[in-house]
């Protein structure tokens, strides 16, 4: 894979964005004749690709996956969030049926997965519009650091603030690893079709952007954001741990600009001693 | 005799939960997720299906004649995990019988 030219590159705010929400979302990015053949193609099913293939090697059978993963916007996030030549996990696509009766569970993918300084993403590409009755993808921005194994969250039906995805056609998103989502049902007369694959990096995910606009005030702001299902407290611990990965991507130990980890960790060591209050302190002997 | 209590046949009760999740432990605190079974067959509740919580606050469940049979305990956090964040903490089941 060619590397991205720079202005295909996420920003720092976007990467903050990230961060904070678990998601970034471009709408219309695929244009509209690869959608157009989108779904004869997947109709047909995508080639199997071994766990842990190069992504320059994964879809050299898939004229039409590769040319996705090359969209110079698409090559730039990808870049961006998991770094040169990651390796493809595995791809999968998805079909809602008309009517399906069913939605799917409030879940994580794959199993609990807690590292804090590194993170796979999924793409998920939608070909066609998705309506609010097709039942495109929930997600539930700034969940992905919640430490839930799989459909343990299935209990949770609706969630404040969630996001019932509505997008033009050709919109890709990128997940965080951890962040719970599920297939809405499909109430509409369309099957829905989406298409999915799991990145994993290769690289030490550290400033991997542009990071131009590193310490832009919008980066504090996307990180510093609420999101209306945190409850009051916890709401509070979820930016301990967005600032605990910022500074792991970022390589900068120090950045806390609202103080959430500086103040709990700070320890010092430097003692004073007041030695007319100490009774241990020897008298100094009056000179003769 | 034995008094042998009324079967759900005999009484033609149904059993509606309504699980409302808080942003605090107090119970007049603010809906932040919510989740509805229905005994009665008659709705199908299921995930995403509404942008909108039933109620503000758990309080106003209460109000309009939800009768409440569980509350999450406070439990303190596992020593050196006080900083994790995991599931909603503030979780209430409701019933109503009908």
């Amino acid at each position: 894979m060619p590397h991205p030219h720079r202005k295909h590159l996420l920003t720092s705010v976007q990467m903050a964005h990230f961060v904070a929400t678990g998601a970034l979302r471009m709408d219309a990015v695929v244009p509209d004749d690869m959608n157009q053949q989108a779904i004869e193609v997947l109709k047909a099913g995508v080639p199997a690709v071994p766990y842990g293939t190069p992504l320059s090697e994964a879809f050299v059978d898939s004229d039409f996956v590769q040319r996705l993963v090359e969209l110079p916007e698409v090559a730039g996030a990808i870049h961006s969030l998991v770094g040169p030549e990651p390796t493809v996990d595995h791809h999968a696509v998805h079909i809602r049926k008309a009517h399906e009766g069913e939605a799917q569970n409030l879940h994580g993918d794959a199993i609990i997965d807690v590292r804090t300084d590194a993170f796979d993403v999924q793409l998920m590409y939608y070909p066609q519009d998705v309506t609010l009755e097709m039942g495109g993808t929930l997600s539930v921005p700034g969940s992905h650091l919640r430490r839930t194994n799989e459909s343990d969250t299935g209990r949770y039906q609706n969630l404040l603030g969630q996001t019932r995805l509505v997008c033009p056609a050709g919109t890709v998103q990128f997940l965080h690893h951890g962040i719970w989502h599920g297939g809405r049902k499909n109430d509409s007369d369309l099957d829905r079709y989406m298409f999915k694959i799991r990145f994993n990096p290769t690289v030490r995910q550290v400033r991997l952007w542009n990071t131009d606009d590193l310490y832009d005030d919008a980066v504090a702001a996307e990180l510093e954001q609420n999101f209306p299902w945190y409850e009051n407290a916890t709401g509070r611990l979820e930016k301990y741990n967005r600032i605990v990965l910022w500074r792991a991507i970022s390589g900068d130990d120090t950045y806390d600009p609202n103080y959430w980890v500086t103040r709990v960790s700070n320890r010092p060591q430097r003692v004073i001693t007041d030695r007319a209050n100490n009774p241990h302190a020897k008298v100094k002997k009056e000179m003769v | 005799m034995t008094a042998t209590a009324e079967t759900p046949a005999q009484t033609g009760l149904r059993q509606q939960v309504l699980v409302l999740y808080l942003a605090s432990s107090a119970l007049d605190a603010r809906v932040v997720g919510w989740s509805t079974y229905d005994g009665t067959g008659e709705t199908h509740p299921t995930t995403g299906d509404s942008d909108e919580p039933p109620y503000t606050t758990g309080l106003d469940a209460l109000k309009d004649g939800w009768r409440l049979f569980q509350a999450s305990q406070l439990n303190p956090p596992y020593p050196g995990h006080e900083y994790d964040v995991s599931f909603l903490k503030h979780e209430f089941f409701f019933e109503k019988l009908v």
